[in-house]
């Protein structure tokens, strides 16, 4: 079994007398249909009840849960002959950012996101999903590679930031960040964004900044963690719920702010009890706002991406 | 400059005068770096700089910006946002944050921009002032370096930019981290017309400050003894485990990383950014280091310097 949160654990003691209870039905004991059809609803109702009123702490969890899907798997299930292109042509390939074209529903793209890794030896060999300078030199490389073919972008954002360490710094992180931000209001061509999970800061714009920021039902975008926040206003870490209220980092609170232009639904109970349905919703929004995009000439495109910015709070 | 001028004196400095360092009605501050007590109206004239040591404190904007321009220079006015976007609070309003800091500062915000000449060369400066909290950069911040960037077009001159930050600010959540494109669409506004973007990268920067427009300058100037960085010290110890070496993220580090192009001292950075935006205008100058029969009083001394900063008239004198 996967990670278990706090807050579902009697949602995963029903699932679990239900697994108890198939496993005895294959045995043939007794009939148990009706038992695990009414847990089942129960399961069900209670899931919904909870998803619709988890606080925005919880939602950092929901949207760090190891079993939500990731980059590759949206990869994987939205784009045809996938060629995964690797290196920032300067220093090395950086795994915490995946990328390459392919096809969207027949059209050409190319994609890009952060990929966390699915088990201890994938978690290490793409550093969590955090990025060091040649990660972001590559995303900046594929960016820039989109414009010049004209193909449309579309990212997967899930990362807890731009990798905090020695090396990083010293290969210039900020830098790197900086231009890969710079590819994204720059490029010629439709670029949506998707916050499939973690919108971690620095990390997470540096392939954001795009036409249209799009955001999972569960998943958070914030300019610093909860958890740091708290450590520096409050000097202690253990306000992170209290920062994570304050912070607005829900995809409710910013879409309220006008900093998304859709709200993504997941299946209930969130988008790691079913993949397949987290994928079709995804697809179909992306569908759609591509399609939007398409129709607006490069010119404007980016004349318009940059009135996004540009307006933004200003009195 | 030796060891026992460097290590000794200071330290030794530092033990006569702590017990000092909050007394005297508040007109005195140490040094950070040796300790040594200065007086706080001597300050401006000084350019901030330690007398002592020469450590470069930081600069609040209106001094900066009165010691870089050439007389005459007018200050931008300062932008209306929306304030306090998320209705914040940690153990304090945000919004009281921002008044008490104003009440204090005399003015609106973290960034102040003005519009002059500078060694002669017509330019538009935005200077962060750390001490309105911690330079951090909220819409207002990105407001300004817009504003100035829009100014400089329509001067058709240079924009210069002093930064002196933590980051982002906090306490706008979202809408800050949204001023880090929304400050590169600024820098890339210079870009498309062709005008020079220099920054001068002064002590802090780091954050979402130096994770946008600060390391997108045509030119990187850093002050001696800056930190400049993405993720903070502690930040980075936590992660690897293992205290950082010395001289880590300081500019004089930095030069070597290919990071900034040069550390210019305070008292020479007006000229040396005259002479930048001078050089990047792409026009002739008459240089008086050609000149043989140098009639000017003042031309000899130009030789002797070993700055690479052979300007034709001396550098202003900045009080």
């Amino acid at each position: 079994m996967s990670q278990q949160l706090d807050f579902e654990s009697h949602i995963n003691a029903l699932e679990a007398r239900i697994r108890e209870l198939r496993l005895s039905a294959s045995e043939g004991e007794i009939d148990v249909a009706d038992e695990i059809e009414k847990l089942s609803i129960k399961v069900e109702t209670q899931l919904k009840q909870v998803y619709q009123k988890l606080t925005p702490w919880q939602k950092v969890e929901v949207s760090r849960h190891e079993s939500r899907p990731h980059a590759q798997d949206y990869i994987d299930h939205l784009i045809q002959e996938y060629q995964p292109l690797a290196g920032d042509r300067a220093f090395a390939e950086d795994a915490a950012i995946v990328g390459g074209m392919g096809y969207f529903f027949g059209k050409p793209c190319m994609v890009i996101g952060h990929e966390k890794g699915r088990d201890t030896r994938g978690r290490i060999k793409h550093n969590f999903g955090m990025p060091r300078p040649e990660g972001f030199r590559k995303a900046r490389r594929l960016i820039d590679l989109a414009g010049k073919f004209h193909l449309p972008v579309i990212s997967f954002v899930d990362t807890a930031g731009a990798y905090p360490g020695l090396d990083a710094e010293a290969r210039g992180q900020a830098e790197a960040i900086a231009r890969s931000i710079q590819a994204c209001i720059r490029v010629p061509s439709p670029f949506v964004a998707v916050i499939t999970g973690e919108g971690g800061s620095g990390g997470a714009i540096a392939i954001a900044a795009a036409d249209r920021l799009l955001m999972l039902e569960h998943a958070v975008y914030s300019v610093i963690s909860p958890e740091g926040c708290a450590s520096i206003l409050w000097r202690d870490s253990s306000h992170r719920e209290t920062a994570a209220k304050s912070l607005q980092i829900t995809a409710q609170s910013l879409n309220e702010l006008g900093i998304t232009d859709e709200v993504i639904s997941e299946p209930t109970g969130g988008a790691h009890r079913d993949h397949p349905a987290t994928f079709r919703r995804v697809s179909n929004a992306l569908k759609r706002h591509l399609n939007d995009l398409g129709a607006i000439p490069a010119e404007q495109l980016i004349e318009q991406r940059w009135q996004r910015y540009l307006k933004l709070n200003t009195a | 400059m030796n060891w026992l001028e460097n290590f000794v004196r200071p330290k030794l400095q530092a033990l006569v005068s702590r017990d000092h360092s909050d007394s005297a009605e508040n007109k005195w501050r140490s040094c950070p770096n040796c300790a040594q007590m200065l007086f706080l109206n001597d300050l401006p004239k000084n350019l901030y700089l330690c007398q002592q040591c020469g450590h470069h404190l930081r600069m609040p904007a209106p001094a900066r910006l009165e010691s870089i321009f050439d007389s005459g220079f007018t200050n931008l006015p300062e932008v209306a946002v929306v304030e306090d976007p998320l209705k914040f609070r940690d153990k304090k309003r945000y919004l009281d944050r921002l008044k008490d800091s104003r009440a204090k500062m005399k003015c609106q915000d973290a960034v102040q921009s003005a519009f002059g000449t500078i060694a002669g060369e017509k330019a538009v400066a935005a200077v962060f002032d750390f001490r309105f909290m911690g330079g951090s950069m909220g819409s207002a911040a990105g407001s300004a370096l817009v504003q100035a960037a829009n100014k400089a077009l329509s001067e058709q001159c240079g924009l210069i930019v002093f930064t002196s930050s933590g980051g982002a600010r906090m306490q706008e959540g979202i809408i800050s981290l949204m001023q880090l494109p929304r400050s590169i669409i600024a820098t890339e506004m210079l870009q498309q017309a062709g005008l020079p973007y220099i920054v001068v990268l002064c002590d802090p920067t780091t954050g979402g400050v130096s994770a946008s427009f600060a390391m997108l300058g045509d030119i990187h100037i850093a002050e001696p003894g800056a930190t400049i960085g993405f993720a903070g010290r502690r930040v980075i110890e936590q992660t690897v485990r293992e205290t950082l070496p010395e001289g880590f993220q300081q500019a004089e580090d930095l030069i070597d990383k290919g990071v900034i192009d040069m550390i210019v001292p305070r008292e020479d950075i007006a000229a040396r950014l005259g002479l930048l935006l001078h050089l990047m205008g792409g026009k002739a100058r008459l240089l008086t280091e050609n000149d043989d029969s140098s009639d000017h009083d003042d031309a000899a001394h130009n030789h002797s310097e070993d700055d690479g900063s052979g300007v034709e008239k001396s550098a202003p004198v900045v009080s």
